[in-house]
């Protein structure tokens, strides 16, 4: 059935990439309704606390209780309530108002994505910088000292929780609370249009805490990538037409051995833009995961839902994207 | 005296479960104009060797000894600056599995270039003509529009035309090919021997060609080395070889071919027992674990290679004249 009007949808399409495309995109909207209706049950079906009962206040009285539930429009079956949700997203994309505040539930999360964004990059960058350069190091020279005093502390970099990295790089840096008092410590962050040094300075901490097991994850995965790379038969037809090992290295090794590592940071990059929970919570940054997380603690339901399906959708398009992405980086690549 | 002379060479290579001895004394020449062929199984060092020209096993764990003389250097010991400025130049090499040895994401005509600029000071646009060129003449039909293909785009056979290309853009003085048709269909595997003896006969390059395959050696060697636990075995002439062979290993590679002209025997022959571990030899004569003819001394001592008739070396205990009466025979029985 679906696959029928699928196949009817794509006639239009002649250039295979753009089928692809297109029927990749039509399969994440149906992601999307997936993960729509499935957070909406498990909200309903495991409430935490009851929304109207936390609104009401310190003793309610039952009628005040009863009225709250109707004004929120939670005294429907579940199911009308998810299909006045989703036609409000869909007809008007609307997310709703917190239960908690009434603020517009979209409105809050176009507030806070610079702020996430602003997160997410820098750490990207961050630990494309560490992870790249020191795996191919670790892998052109196996078995170093070098190598060896990367690939353990990225283990424990890997390892390490990021609350409780966080924690531990506020009480030795912060400059409030630190043993060492450089940076900007917890809840610091301004927006770059209005301090753009105090921004940069805040973030540092932040950075460094989300980008460690990023840049560990990446180093060893650029090393073992090299190391493959560097055995296949082309890297010997490299050598045997008399390159210097440099351009046998850099030219022909590392541009097959990083292909995957782009396809890997779009998707890692996608996976924060939908908030850094953890770290924003631990730095208390106003970001799109620390309204998540606020949203959590509250039982504040429409947050939820409108963070999850934000974060779901940045996922879903950097699938795509970096499925597309691959085509033009491996010729090979057919759709 | 000859182009291209490898005289006693060594090379073993340091490993976690001991050393490994790839090649032991191995003695081989080759002039222009000319093809060498090698032959023997997997194992048998005939790849290591070729490396080892090029100055390609030179890893930390590889000690290497004795001469290779190329042009009046000596290309065991000459620095590696120098060595890449001969290796691609003026010794080339090629694969035996065209597609894994093209680089999967480089059109084939800026693999070509790069080959071409590394070596010689020439623009972009002379050096792209010139593997234009190349393409033609190993018979690449509509060069000008595959220089921009991806190696998966073309055939086995075209890919390995495209490395043959490659490797004689430069006219190199030798072109080593190892293997370069077993991973082809039957059909182009001709084709491509018949490519290689063209272009070396134009340029009277001097060919080394390594082969596990008989078949390949009577298409194109004039001279041949039997190789077997990264020892010379048996050195001489196609003719010679395929009339009177005199090595017992030989004798069984030879009987191992599949024939369509004679009655089919029950089962093909083959060698029985597996090719010797490179860390731990057999005692003597490295292959009397597998010999047929094998007598006490093969035990205790290791054959020399030794001249058994002019321009046919052989290192083997049995008499020559006993050898020459077996390899008649089976060439008799062969060829009836």
């Amino acid at each position: 059935m679906l696959g029928v009007i699928a196949g009817l949808l794509m006639r239009p399409f002649r250039s295979p990439m753009l089928r692809y495309v297109v029927r990749r995109v039509l399969w994440g909207i149906a992601m999307l309704v997936i993960v729509s209706a499935l957070t909406f049950i498990i909200f309903y079906l495991f409430p935490s606390a009851d929304p109207a009962q936390l609104r009401a206040g310190r003793n309610p009285n039952p009628g005040a209780v009863a009225a709250i539930r109707h004004s929120l429009g939670l005294d429907k079956p579940f199911y009308v309530q998810y299909w006045l949700y989703m036609k409000n997203l869909v007809l008007h994309f609307d997310l709703g108002y917190s239960y908690f505040n009434q603020t517009s539930v979209r409105a809050e999360i176009f507030a806070r994505l610079p702020v996430t964004a602003s997160l997410a990059f820098g750490a990207l960058i961050l630990w494309l910088l560490i992870g790249i350069p020191v795996g191919i190091i670790s892998a052109i020279k196996p078995r170093s000292i070098l190598d060896r005093l990367t690939m353990s502390g990225s283990l424990v970099a890997i390892s390490a929780p990021v609350y409780w990295l966080g924690l531990v790089a506020l009480f030795l840096f912060a400059n409030d609370i630190g043993v060492l008092r450089l940076f900007p410590g917890s809840g610091t962050y301004v927006p770059f249009s209005q301090d753009p040094v105090g921004w940069f300075t805040s973030l540092i901490l932040p950075w460094f805490v989300l980008a460690a097991s990023f840049a560990a994850f990446y180093a060893r995965m650029v090393r073992a990538q090299v190391r493959e790379t560097m055995t296949e038969d082309f890297i010997r037809t490299a050598r045997a037409k008399g390159l210097s090992e440099r351009r046998v290295i850099f030219r022909h090794g590392l541009r097959a051995a990083l292909t995957p590592v782009v396809t890997m940071a779009g998707l890692d990059l996608s996976g924060l833009l939908g908030g850094a929970i953890l770290t924003e919570t631990v730095f208390n940054i106003p970001g799109v995961g620390r309204y998540a997380y606020d949203a959590i603690v509250n039982s504040d339901f429409p947050p939820i839902q409108g963070t999850v399906l934000f974060s779901a959708f940045f996922i879903i398009s950097a699938n795509i994207i970096v499925d597309v992405v691959y085509a033009f980086l491996d010729p090979r690549v057919r759709f | 005296m000859p182009l291209l002379e490898i005289r006693d060479l060594h090379v073993h290579f340091r490993t976690h479960d001991g050393v490994v001895r790839a090649v032991e004394g191995a003695r081989l020449s080759v002039d222009r104009g000319r093809t060498l062929g090698i032959v023997g199984e997997s194992g048998s060092g005939k790849s290591v060797t070729a490396l080892t020209v090029i100055g390609l096993t030179r890893f930390p764990n590889a000690t290497i000894s004795g001469e290779i003389e190329f042009d009046g250097m000596n290309l065991v010991t000459l620095p590696d600056k120098q060595m890449r400025s001969v290796r691609g130049k003026r010794i080339a090499m090629i694969f035996q599995d065209p597609l894994s040895s093209l680089h999967p994401l480089f059109k084939i005509g800026w693999q070509i270039v790069e080959a071409i600029r590394t070596h010689e000071d020439v623009s972009k646009k002379a050096a792209r003509r010139r593997a234009i060129d190349a393409l033609r003449e190993v018979g690449i039909p509509n060069p000008e529009k595959r220089i921009d293909n991806y190696p998966h785009e073309l055939s086995g056979g075209m890919r390995q035309r495209v490395m043959i290309a490659m490797a004689l853009v430069l006219k190199p003085d030798v072109l080593i090919a190892d293997e370069p048709t077993t991973a082809l269909d039957v059909t182009v595997q001709a084709q491509i021997l018949d490519l290689i003896r063209k272009l070396k006969d134009e340029y009277q390059t001097a060919v080394v060609m390594i082969t596990h395959d008989l078949g390949v050696i009577a298409e194109i060697a004039d001279e041949v080395a039997v190789m077997y636990a990264g020892r010379v075995m048996e050195r001489t002439s196609r003719e010679t070889l395929f009339t009177v062979p005199e090595l017992p290993y030989t004798w069984g590679l030879m009987r191992s071919i599949p024939r369509l002209d004679a009655p089919r025997p029950g089962r093909l022959d083959s060698i029985s027992g597996l090719p010797p571990s490179l860390i731990r030899l057999p005692s003597g004569c490295p292959f009397h674990p597998r010999c047929p003819y094998v007598m006490d001394v093969c035990l205790k001592t290791e054959p020399e290679l030794e001249q058994s008739e002019p321009g046919h070396l052989v290192a083997c205990h049995l008499a020559p004249s006993e050898r020459q009466r077996i390899g008649r025979e089976l060439q008799a029985q062969y060829n009836a």
